[in-house]
């Protein structure tokens, strides 16, 4: 398989959100904006890449029956790493996106792609796998990000569109986040079969 | 190379070796990157006093106070000219709707509120989040020029003059009553040099909004 079906797979084919429906709880939770809903799909690609090109480059030296344990504690090193750097660089964004950025130790699709893809492949595949997930994942948060703020405050990417007044409030709290998602996924499920 | 066998010892040693490396690498990187992160938080500290107490020519964060009201600290940034008093920025806290709501309010030397900067939050996202620039001037809500000694400040809905955030009600109670907290907190720093003290005017916190919560949370 090259490296650029690899990729494309996780964009389209394989999308964690609308294919997989994994890590569907920082989906739900930070994309109450188009800009909160990028930070953490990039974040989370930055996690993907590195947890996949390290684990698959120590995979020969990792006995099978603590495989999990070690992967958990490759990713949580990352995780750990990013929050670091992003509280000393990126102060504002950090503190938007705060409590979500440990939870990504968590996230189904890290421990997932380790597990489905990075265990088993070359590390240059495996950075593929993970620049792919990561970036349908973060177009995903984007998308659904970019839709909750427009329907619940009438901007995107704090862009005025309509004035504030049209705006229906309940996409930017958290019923609206699963209202959004399912018609999302219903979309791009009648565009796929079409 | 052929896949290490799961062997008690084999486990024993990777699972040692992964943590111990990762540990290594993450005490480094902790070590590197806590000068940028102390700069970073003194930096909004620092943005956030200068907008809400400006034209000083001191170092207000230098001369920080911690002032004791009702058993609870807050931490007043003096401002001076020329040496003079010219007012102070006080961190304040109180539970929001969603969590700790933090706000710094900048006093002029009458007590007056100068300006406000809210330091972190928890708050729904659109609505209590609104709070951000709700109370400052030109809109509804302003508390800008107000002086909480004459009369704590409380939403129009409790009997007050502050228009409170649209369906935010709780939010805007908590956010007035730690902008009534650090009045507290400022008077008290004024009177401290007195012998008594007695005279600050201390303000009721959070526990009045309670009785109130349960119709608001409709509200929300």
């Amino acid at each position: 398989m090259n490296n650029f079906k690899v990729m494309m797979n996780g964009i389209v084919k394989e999308n964690p959100t609308f294919v997989l429906l994994l890590g569907m709880c920082p989906t739900l939770g930070t994309t109450s904006s188009a800009i909160n809903g990028m930070g953490m799909g990039l974040a989370t690609m930055f996690v993907l890449i590195c947890s996949n090109v390290v684990i698959s480059a120590i995979k020969n030296l990792i006995p099978d029956m603590v495989r999990i344990p070690s992967f958990i504690v490759v990713i949580a090193s990352f995780v750990t790493l990013l929050q670091m750097i992003m509280q000393a660089y990126v102060p504002a964004l950090y503190a938007t996106l705060g409590l979500f950025i440990p939870l990504i130790v968590v996230n189904c699709i890290v421990l997932g792609r380790a597990e489905a893809f990075a265990a088993k492949n070359t590390p240059v595949a495996s950075f593929f796998d993970g620049l792919g997930m990561g970036l349908g994942f973060t177009l995903a948060l984007t998308l659904l990000g970019a839709m909750r703020e427009f329907l619940g405050t009438g901007k995107v990417f704090n862009l005025t569109l309509l004035p504030e007044e049209y705006g229906m409030l309940v996409f930017v709290l958290a019923p609206g986040a699963f209202i959004a998602l399912g018609y999302l996924i219903a979309l791009i499920n009648s565009l796929k079969k079409n | 190379m052929k896949k290490l066998e799961s062997s008690l010892k084999n486990m024993l040693l990777v699972l040692t070796g992964v943590t111990a490396i990762s540990v290594a690498l993450l005490a480094y990187v902790n070590e590197l990157t806590k000068g940028p992160i102390e700069q970073a938080n003194a930096k909004t500290l620092s943005d956030a006093v200068s907008a809400v107490v400006p034209g000083f020519d001191n170092d207000p964060i230098a001369e920080k106070k911690m002032q004791k009201v009702n058993d609870v600290e807050y931490a007043v940034y003096p401002a001076t000219k020329d040496g003079k008093f010219i007012g102070a920025a006080v961190e304040a806290s109180s539970m929001g709707f969603g969590g700790e709501l933090k706000v710094l309010v900048g006093f002029d030397s009458e007590g007056n509120i100068i300006d406000y900067s809210l330091l972190s939050h928890a708050e729904t996202p659109g609505l209590g989040s609104k709070a951000a620039d709700w109370f400052k001037e030109g809109n509804k809500g302003s508390i800008k020029g107000q002086n909480p000694g004459n009369a704590p400040l409380t939403v129009s809905k409790d009997g007050g003059q502050i228009d409170a955030i649209t369906a935010s009600t709780i939010t805007s109670r908590a956010f007035l009553n730690a902008v009534n907290a650090a009045y507290s907190a400022y008077a008290g720093q004024n009177t401290s040099d007195a012998v008594t003290g007695a005279t600050k005017k201390v303000v009721e916190p959070a526990e009045e909004a309670a009785s109130e919560a349960v119709d608001s949370i409709s509200n929300k």
